[in-house]
């Protein structure tokens, strides 16, 4: 396959479009968290796009995309530092070059561990977080999508499918979510006192880059300029407005308000859950995962109250239960006529759920053993003072707000 | 003279504000507080976790003035201020021993 000019096009304006998720993920939850604690939410996604690419580029990106060892477990070593990765295709044989294959693929590698920040918000050290998603890009992001898009075991023995990330970003971000709140616990006062969101203005907008963002991300990952882009940009959209209108109208049946958190909330959910998705459904499919994400991950809002643990931005509500629905509804869902590489039906169900099961259980597992060994190393909580005062003077000596001048 | 303090409905102040132009006031301050009082407060709902938040916004006003003119603008506030629903607001007066104006070092009530 030669390289073609369309194809490039459209995903190095994917691959731009992915980026921009990033800081629409740190306003989406910049604002939810208290004015003490803005600008330290902020820098936890913002230094995923230091931190990460340079790992990407030293070591990630040869684990997740060269080659294939141990019997698909993971890549190899070949292309350490982009070594020989060049203007042409000869690596990868997409119709784009290989360093932009890699250059997008950068980007969600950015994006996933800063999602899990949400649940980490204003209690976790920096320089802990750092610690965290250096080594977790290496060792638990790397191997997944090497295992999924890499030609690895859950794609070549699984015969799962995942189109653009529903195991690799969202169950991976929101198992690790899991992992890391159990270590470190809930938020001084969590449970009694009123910790609100300090500038829904702020997540609203957040919201709104994720969902134009997103379309990078789905239709992007069509890996070229067609019809399959095409189908995966518009059942995206279609799930994000299903989601975030079902979410609102299940907050109104529960005897509440319709919220503008609810709605923004309900359409990330709908995002997360179409994202494995997104090029196998139909537009009917497409629906009914919005519909579904919408409701259940409402519903699911509950789990935290219910089973006590602080996932302060609920991650694990929109990020691991929507990217759990959209990996299995796939399985019912898959329309063979939009995409010959997955049927739908009961095989292709089963494949979906082992797939599920392997993605939580391998990111909450490392998750949990890295979190609790830098834990002993360094410590991975803040003080309480720094807790109380508040991270962004405690941590890095700056305030997001002023009050004169 | 006088200071007086008000603690107004946020939603009184453009109001209030004109009134005591009119009786002759020359400037005031406000600033906007949070604060409780007999008036409950309000529920605050996020991602279907609810808050009972009991510190509700106000306007604080602060106006300096001189003796003769303290009891036009007390009323004149009382009486635009009032919807008569709890959280009206309260108004305190407090005797003020001198007033400087920066700029010229005029004191007392030529600096009012």
């Amino acid at each position: 396959m030669e390289v073609n000019g369309a194809d490039t096009s459209w995903i190095l304006i994917s691959s731009a479009l992915v980026l921009f998720m990033t800081p629409g993920l740190a306003l989406f939850y910049g604002g939810m968290v208290r004015a003490k604690n803005m600008l330290a939410m902020l820098m936890m996604n913002y230094v995923a796009m230091g931190v990460v690419t340079i790992l990407w580029v030293a070591v990630a990106a040869s684990l997740a995309f060269s080659g294939n060892e141990v019997s698909g477990l993971v890549g190899n070593l070949g292309l350490v530092g982009l070594r020989g990765v060049g203007l042409g295709n000869e690596i990868f044989k997409y119709s784009i070059p290989d360093s932009l294959f890699l250059g997008f693929q950068m980007m969600f590698a950015i994006i996933t561990p800063a999602l899990i920040a949400g649940a980490v918000a204003e209690r976790m050290k920096f320089s802990a977080w750092v610690a965290f998603i250096a080594i977790w890009s290496v060792i638990v992001y790397a191997p997944m999508a090497h295992w999924v898009w890499g030609g690895g075991f859950i794609a070549t023995q699984v015969k799962a499918v995942d189109f653009a990330g529903g195991l690799v970003v969202h169950i991976n971000a929101g198992a690790a979510a899991l992992a890391l709140v159990f270590v470190l616990g809930p938020r001084i006062g969590w449970g009694h006192s009123v910790i609100r969101p300090h500038n829904l203005p702020l997540t609203i907008l957040g919201a709104g880059m994720l969902w134009f963002g997103w379309f990078g991300f789905n239709a992007g990952s069509a890996l070229g300029a067609n019809g399959l882009a095409a189908q995966a940009f518009m059942t995206t959209h279609i799930a994000a407005a299903v989601a975030a209108t079902a979410w609102i109208v299940a907050e109104s049946l529960a005897g509440g308000k319709p919220t503008t958190l609810g709605f923004v909330s309900g359409a990330v959910a709908g995002l997360v859950a179409i994202t494995p998705a997104a090029g196998f459904v139909s537009f009917m499919g497409a629906i009914i995962i919005g519909i579904a994400a919408g409701v259940i991950c409402f519903m699911a809002l509950r789990l935290k109250t219910t089973f006590k643990f602080d996932d302060s931005l609920d991650v694990i509500a929109v990020h691991l239960v929507g990217g759990i629905l959209g990996a299995l509804l796939l399985g019912v869902l898959a329309d063979p006529a939009v995409n010959a590489a997955a049927t739908g039906g009961m095989a292709q169900l089963t494949s979906q759920a082992i797939s599920v099961v392997i993605a939580f259980v391998y990111s909450f597992v490392l998750s949990y053993v890295i979190a609790k060994v830098l834990d002993m190393l360094m410590g991975i909580r803040a003080s309480e003072t720094d807790e109380r005062e508040g991270l962004d003077i405690a941590l890095h000596e700056e305030q997001a707000y002023q009050m004169a001048e | 003279m006088k200071l007086i303090i008000a603690y107004i409905a946020p939603f009184k102040l453009d109001e209030v504000r004109d009134a005591l132009k009119e009786t002759g006031v020359t400037g005031l301050s406000a600033g906007n507080v949070q604060g409780f009082g007999r008036q409950a407060g309000h529920t605050e709902t996020y991602r279907g976790a609810e808050y009972d938040v009991d510190m509700v916004p106000k306007v604080r006003i602060e106006v300096l003035v001189d003796d003769s003119l303290a009891p036009a603008v007390i009323s004149t506030i009382e009486t635009t201020a009032r919807t008569g629903s709890i959280g009206d607001g309260k108004i305190a007066v407090l005797p003020v021993e001198d007033v400087i104006r920066i700029r010229t070092g005029e004191r007392g009530r030529d600096a009012v």
